[in-house]
């Protein structure tokens, strides 16, 4: 079970509370759990990671066990932590603005 | 009963303020999606309770919301928009070569007829259409594709398809607008497309009358009589009586013909708005007096309507989609600043009061009137 953590405004539109708790089939990844995490919610979709390319969109940061995970290879197996569910996969808005 | 529903995109989340038909009091909803940017909410002419909002944020990207229920309740739809085939180039700011990359949705415009069709003006500049009601859409590569498209170029506030019309006597016709590009017009139903810019003059641009580059930011017509187009370009407000095939001037007597947006009266054809702004350097009104300028001979002649708006020290903007008349007797027109405020006539613009005052910045203004 992978713990994911999202920023207030996808909460709201995916009408969640807390965390998001996700069974995700072979190694987690950033790759495996997006897309664990998509499935369940399909309106999240394009709101993290780019539509056609994937990639994550420029102002989304990925953390866990207080790293940046955000330059990250899609396919890097995340923390053993996180795997484990002991740490939570932390999806945020980057600060921005003054 | 008859009443009026004004639906309002700000930069932090969609209003949407509703009266009975005397427009006295006012009911305020909102923030819908506090804390993003709503373009443009805009209902379906088939369907009222059909509402289509284009909301859309730096981080996360762009959302299109869907209510079946006046705007009540609402759930996300499809929001992908991938551009047709090869995405090519058009200029960048510098004049190299730039791929199309989707920013975000600028203008949403239902079909007359069908709720569940509804078209999409993006940045950078494209049509897409839904015909399952925002679920997917598709893009009209027609218009990015007809030749001119490798030399358009954003302005100042990118590169944006922002004024959709549909000509309700014959909805092959379609025009639109592209900031800084110009207008275009298919009458295929959206598969062929041409600039219609004849007549336009830019001096901002090195060829000031060249087929495409003209930084339009407005075009209304008035449903009764679709080849008489009004635009207010960056500089200059312009009539077509062709349906775009040439355009002329009729700025007339206004203190300024720079300005974003022009509307045109419900039940008087010839009787059109603006709210002039003093330049594209100074994006606020001239001499700090907010003032609608109507016309109703179709242009040329100009009379300033100023009572109940601020005459003194007031510098706010009007964006491009921040006006809208309703189809009440006495028609009612309705505008929005970058203050926040939503200022209502209900005597076609004789006399004016603020719906609300403090709401953020406002981009854009639809009304519903409803029988």
């Amino acid at each position: 079970m992978i713990r994911v953590v999202l920023p207030a405004h996808l909460r709201t539109l995916a009408q969640v509370d807390g965390e998001v708790k996700l069974e995700v089939a072979g190694p987690a990844t950033q790759r495996s759990v997006l897309d664990a995490l998509e499935a369940r919610y399909p309106m999240l979709r394009g709101t993290i990671r780019d539509h056609g390319t994937q990639r994550r969109r420029p102002f989304v940061r990925f953390f866990a066990c207080s790293e940046d995970l955000s330059h990250e290879p899609a396919d890097a197996p995340l923390p053993d932590a996180v795997a484990a569910g002991a740490e939570p996969f932390v999806v945020l808005g980057a600060m921005a603005g003054g | 009963m008859s009443g009026v529903r004004i639906l309002v995109g700000t930069r932090k989340g969609a209003f949407v303020l509703s009266s009975d038909a005397k427009r006295e009091r006012w009911d305020v909803s909102g923030p819908h999606f506090a804390g993003w940017e709503i373009y443009h909410v805009k209902g379906s002419p088939a369907d009222p309770d059909r509402l289509y909002a284009s909301q859309s944020s730096s981080w996360f990207g762009q959302l299109i919301q869907r209510s079946n229920d006046g705007g009540k309740s609402w759930e996300p739809v499809g929001n992908e928009f991938a551009y047709e085939g090869v995405t090519g180039t058009h200029q960048w700011y510098d004049g190299t070569p730039h791929p199309w990359e989707f920013a975000r949705v600028w203008h949403l415009e239902p079909s007359l007829g069908d709720p569940d069709t509804v078209y999409a003006g993006v940045e950078d500049a494209a049509l897409f259409r839904s015909s399952d009601g925002g679920r997917t859409w598709q893009e009209l590569p027609g218009l990015r594709g007809h030749g001119s498209g490798s030399a358009w170029q954003p302005g100042a506030g990118g590169m944006c398809l922002h004024t959709i019309l549909i000509d309700p006597s014959d909805s092959a016709r379609i025009f639109v607008a592209i900031s800084s590009a110009g207008a275009f017009r298919c009458d295929d139903g959206g598969k062929t497309w041409r600039p219609i810019n004849r007549g336009l003059r830019s001096e901002q641009i090195p060829n000031p009358t060249a087929e495409v580059g003209h930084c339009v930011h407005r075009i209304a017509m008035h449903p009764s009589r679709p080849s008489v187009l009004f635009m207010q370009k960056h500089w200059d407000v312009m009539r077509s009586d062709d349906a775009g095939e040439s355009w002329h001037e009729v700025s007339g007597n206004l203190p300024s013909d720079f300005g974003f947006p022009i509307e045109v009266h419900a039940h008087e054809p010839d009787t059109i708005y603006v709210v002039p702004i003093k330049s594209d350097a100074e994006h606020y009104p001239p001499d700090g007096k907010l003032r609608v300028y109507r016309s109703r001979t179709g242009g040329h002649e100009w009379e300033a309507l100023t009572k109940g708006l601020p005459q003194r020290d007031c510098y706010v903007n009007v964006l491009r989609d921040a006006m809208a008349v309703d189809s009440l007797d006495a028609c009612g027109v309705y505008f929005g600043t970058t203050g926040g405020q939503v200022y209502a006539s209900a005597d076609a613009g004789d006399s004016w009061a603020p719906i609300v005052r403090d709401l953020p910045p406002v981009l854009s203004v639809e009304v519903q009137t409803l029988r």
